[in-house]
Formats: C-alpha cells, structure tokens, sequence
C-alpha cells in the first residue's frame, strides 16, 4: 500500500476514520490534521466535558460550603466538611449505605453469574425455547416499573420478602439480568467456538469448558454487566422506597427521600449524601470502565 | 453454528435449526421425542433456568394479573383489603373492554402517547446524533483522549437519583445556577421547570445528559471493530472525507446502531426516574409521559384507580412490542438477522 510509511503506525490509520471535513492536501500524511482542525476538535471534546462533568462537580462544590451558603454562586465560600459530619453524625446514613452495598454487592455477584450462563447457553447452544427466551429478554425491558410494582409488592410480601434484602435483589436481577445476558450472548459470539472444542478434546465438562476456559476470556463483558448490575442496583427509587419501610432497611435512595422530607429543601445535607452516594458508583466505573468499550463493542451491540 | 457436547447435540441442533425457523417461540417437542430432548437439552436448559424461574415468577404473574385488572373496575375502594382486623373482599366486576375503549377514545391518553411520542422521538435522535459525534471525535489520535472518555462516560457512573438531583439545582428559577449566569449576562431567568414549553425542553435536556455516555460507548465500541482496510481502500479509490463516513463508517456501524437505537427507544419511552423526580409530570399535566401517568392513576391520585393504571401499563407494552416486531421485520428485509 501506498500508505505504508514507516510512520503510519495501526492506531494511526484508525485515527484518520471520521474525517476532517476539507479535502486532504497532498503534503499531509495519512492521520495528520491541521492545527485548526486540532484546536476544532479539542475544543468540541473540552465544552463536552465541561457539560458532562459541570452538574456533578457542582453538587460536590456545593456540599463543601456552610449549609446557609448552599445556594451561593462562588465555587469555593468557607470551604467546610460540616455537611458530611452532620449527615453522618445525625441520620442513619451509615446504616443505609451498608444496606445499600449488601444488596448492590449481591445484585452484582448473582447478576453476572446467571447473566453468564444464560449468555453462553444461548450463544453455544441451539435448544428449544432459544427464540422465545431471546424475545422474553427484551420484552422484559419494556415493562413499565410503574405498572410492575403493585402485583411485585404482593408476592413479594406474600413470600414474606418485605424489608428483606432478598426481595430487593431479585427484582433488582430482573431489570439487569435481561440487558445483561444479551450483552454476554453477543460478547460469547465473538469468542472463537474451536475453544469450546478444544476444551471438549481435552476432556472437560461443558460447564467446565465454560467456567475454565470461556469466562476467563469473557473478562471485558463481564466487567460491563458487572457495572450495569451494580450502577441498577446502587440507583434505583420507585421499589426501593416502596419494598423497604423502617429506618433501618431503607437503602441509600430510599433513604435520600426520607431525608428530603426530615430537612425540608436544605441543599448542604442533601449534597454531601449525594457525593457520598455517586464515590462508589464512581469507583465500580473506574474499574470497568478500562473494559467498557470493548465490552459493549462485542456485546450490547451485537444482540 | 451449532456445535456442542456431544454428536447428539450436534446432530440435534440441526434439527433444532429446522424447528426454531418454523415455529418461531420454540414450542416444546411431542411427546415422544421428550426424553431425547431432555438427554440433549439438560444443560443449555439447565444454564437458563434461573433465569427462566425469576422472571417468569417475578414478570409473569404481575403481567397477567395486570391484564386481569385492565379488564375489571378495581380501584382503591373495591379491591381486597383489610381495615384494622376487618379483612374485605374484593368486590370489583369485570368490565370487558371498556377501560381500554374509554382510553382510544378519550382525549387524555391520545395526548400523553403525543407527547411520549415527541419525547422518545427526539430523546433518541439527539441523544443518537451527539453520541455519534463525539464517538467519532473519541476514535480519533487525540491528546489527552482517555481523559476526554472518562469525562464524557462520567454521567452514566452517577445514581440517576443524584444527577436529577443536580439538574434540579441547576434549574432552580429564583436560586440555579443557571438564570444566575443569564443573570449576570443581563437576560430573564427562565422558568426551566415551572413553565409548560420550558419544562419539556428542560426534561429532553436531562434525558439526553444522561443517555449520551450509553450510546457513545456502544458506537466508539463499533467504531473499533471496523477494519481500518476498508478506510485505506476508500482513500486510495479518491473517497472524500464525508464519503469515507458515509460509504464506511455507517454501514460498519449498522449492527451496533440498530441495536442500540432499539434499546434507547424502549427505555426512553418508559423512563419514569427522570420525569418523576424532576417535574412529577408537572407544570399541570405537561411533561407527563404514559408511565408516569400510569403510576400517578395507582399511587396519586384519589381513589387509587387500579384498572386504568394497568390499562395504560398493558397500551404501553402492546405499543413497544408493535415497535420492536415492526423495527425488527424492517431490519430482516434489509438482510440483518438476529
């Protein structure tokens, strides 16, 4: 190829993709721009970011301020931790965020175990029941929660779930599960199947090809559905609020409502819960997100 | 396709291949034949049991009672219920089709499913164009890229609650930080919440906030799977910058975008966090979508009206499901297969 200059490197050739909007001139290599184009495009990802990023730096700039200063305009006013101590000194905060990463942490581990196993059966296997499943799962995502919650409250309070953490997670599992194992099934597509096989000649099971060989190279989805899983569980409201009654059992969303109506609109407590509440969110995000593009490529994607 | 665990699975997916075309949802095997399916079949039905079991359990028992109620009068005062040690039955009849006659027919549904439509529609597209753009920016060699990803990811890391949360703060007309800035630039606050028309944009906006990272991820994922061959062999044969995005890039992205656009769709048009925590559906009825107005009939309003709830629940559903059949017979004409 022409354009095998010792210079054109692979990242370079996918860098050239979209396109600077003006023809190219003779001079310029493949992947090079000029300056303006550079500065355009620093510029769009810059005013982006500062969208993206603005409205949850601002609740944090507004939770280290005195809880009277709460509505200034300044980004830094008599910079305090007051907020944090008085929400965790006053109110069962630390009860409900325990609550919170018991039932996030099992909605996570259960979540991305069966989404697994359904993903793999139904990328590996032809069974009956496939199509159905596959529709069942998106059909899934279209019902409305609104509608779900009152007939949920029933069995659940029937099984005797209420203010249970189980009840939470396994509705919970049904929201994420559905999304989760056709992002899994299109992640195993792209797995080569002579793997599955090689693990057949070597005298495996077919779980323990799946479990030995399959999930192991399955990291990057697994690390996305984990994520989902988690960030579903971690923000829910509606059966949140509805499933948990007691001070003790109200996880943290539940409990941010409560704490609205205890303070009234007092922004100061309401921020510095609201920072504590997104760190963990932000943490599981910064471990996944090294696998997200690759994840949702393979997986969301390909249904 | 099929491999798998022994020959008779094999051999059995062929079979199953032939079955799955024709039948469509998969219909258990006659009689006879299902001894040899189970032998065949355990594990695969094995691994999606659980699944299976929840959420036939969980989903399915509300769903069908929610159709049973969409066919009765159940509200708030004939339902069973108990009152101190009193235990009532329920006395609701049913009612046919009338609930879902009375919905067609009278203005207030029609006028929701108008603005649902107008939501979803543009929440879609925005969210769809701007994600398509700043995925293509991403792909690119750029300083400081990873930084500028995890930037623009960072509103799908945060609790839905607690970013509404932060909008709402930033909206608030007398005290937000935004008419603050109009403000100082000496222009009127804006009633971003409080006034009808403002309000609708206001709650698009959040929307497209929060659903922008999703489908940006999915499509920069996409935009890495295209072969960049295929970019060098539109240069050489003289392809224009547009021309190489239009002729390549889309085309590479088809897979990934029909998907994503079928997922956005769904959850926009049942996303309840965003308007119920921002607006509550107000100023008056204005930003109400079906599922908010579904859930205001079940939990708001006085007395609670069960049956229309579920009539508007079980509409919603018919809707999406119409959709995604039509979205997906339009994709198979096209040649896709999934």
């Amino acid at each position: 190829m022409t354009t095998a200059a010792p210079t054109t490197s692979a990242p370079a050739t996918t860098a050239e993709k979209p396109a600077t909007r003006r023809p190219a001139r003779p001079p310029r290599r493949r992947g090079e721009r000029s300056p303006g184009a550079s500065v355009a495009l620093h510029l769009t990802l810059i005013i982006a970011s500062v969208i993206a990023v603005f409205p949850v730096l601002w609740v944090l700039l507004t939770s280290l301020k005195p809880a009277n200063y709460a509505t200034t305009t300044d980004f830094f006013k008599e910079t305090t931790f007051e907020n944090y101590t008085n929400l965790i000194r006053d109110t069962e905060f630390l009860t409900w965020f325990g609550n919170s990463v018991v039932i996030a942490g099992l909605t996570t581990v259960l979540g991305v175990f069966v989404s697994a196993t359904t993903g793999y059966a139904v990328s590996r296997f032809r069974f009956p029941g496939k199509r159905g499943l596959m529709w069942t799962l998106l059909v899934t995502q279209m019902f409305p929660v609104a509608v779900l919650i009152v007939p949920i409250y029933n069995i659940m309070s029937t099984m005797g779930l209420i203010n249970q953490p189980a009840g939470l997670v396994i509705t919970y599992l049904t929201i994420s599960v559905p999304f989760c194992a056709w992002m899994m099934k299109g992640f195993f597509d792209t797995i080569p199947r002579e793997i599955d096989e090689s693990g057949q000649v070597d005298g495996l099971t077919p779980f323990g090809t799946f479990w030995r060989l399959i999930l192991p190279l399955a990291k990057p989805g697994l690390a996305v559905t984990a994520f989902y899983s988690f960030i579903t569980a971690w923000g829910e409201v509606a059966y949140a609020s509805a499933f948990m009654v007691g001070d003790e059992n109200l996880t943290l969303a539940g409990g941010l409502q409560k704490f609205v109506n205890q303070y009234g609109a007092q922004w100061g407590p309401m921020t510095a819960a609201s920072v504590l509440i997104a760190i963990p969110a932000a943490l599981v995000f910064l471990f996944a997100q090294k696998h997200l593009v690759t994840g949702m490529s393979a997986g969301a994607v390909k249904g | 396709m099929a491999v798998h665990t022994s020959q008779s699975v094999a051999k059995a997916a062929g079979d199953d291949v032939a079955r799955g075309r024709s039948r469509g949802t998969g219909n258990p095997p006659p009689p006879g034949k299902l001894r040899r399916a189970l032998s065949v079949h355990w594990y695969a039905w094995t691994m999606v049991a659980p699944v299976v079991i929840v959420i036939g359990v969980i989903i399915g028992y509300p769903l069908v009672r929610g159709i049973w109620l969409s066919l009765t009068d159940a509200n708030e005062r004939n339902v069973a219920r108990s009152i101190g040690v009193n235990d009532m039955p329920a006395t609701y009849e049913f009612v046919g089709l009338d609930n879902y006659v009375d919905a067609l027919t009278g203005g207030q549904f029609l006028g929701t499913l108008g603005w649902t439509l107008v939501w979803t529609v543009s929440c879609v597209a925005i969210t769809f164009c701007l994600g398509m753009a700043l995925a293509n920016i991403l792909n690119r060699r750029i300083a400081g890229r990873s930084a500028y990803r995890m930037a623009l990811i960072l509103p799908w890391a945060i609790p839905g609650f607690v970013s509404v949360f932060a909008w709402r703060f930033l909206y608030n007309e007398e005290r937000g930080l935004l008419n603050k800035i109009l403000g100082g630039a000496g222009i009127d606050g804006i009633p971003w919440l409080n006034d009808p028309t403002w309000a609708k944009f206001s709650v698009i906006a959040v929307n497209v906030w929060l659903g922008i990272p999703f489908i940006m991820v999915a499509l920069l994922g996409g935009l890495q799977s295209i072969p960049s061959e295929q970019y060098e062999a539109a240069e050489m044969d003289g392809a224009t910058a547009w021309q190489r995005f239009r002729h390549v890039t889309l085309p590479g992205l088809r897979p990934v975008s029909t998907t994503v656009v079928l997922l956005s769709t769904i959850w926009t048009f049942n996303m309840f966090p965003v308007i119920f925590l921002l607006t509550r559906g107000g100023p008056g009825e204005s930003t109400q979508i079906l599922v908010t107005q579904a859930y205001k009939f079940s939990f708001e309003i006085s007395p609670r009206d069960f049956a229309q709830s579920s009539t508007w629940g079980v509409l919603i559903l018919v809707l999406l499901m119409l959709f995604a059949v039509v979205y997906r017979r339009v994709l198979r004409t096209q040649g896709d297969n999934w």
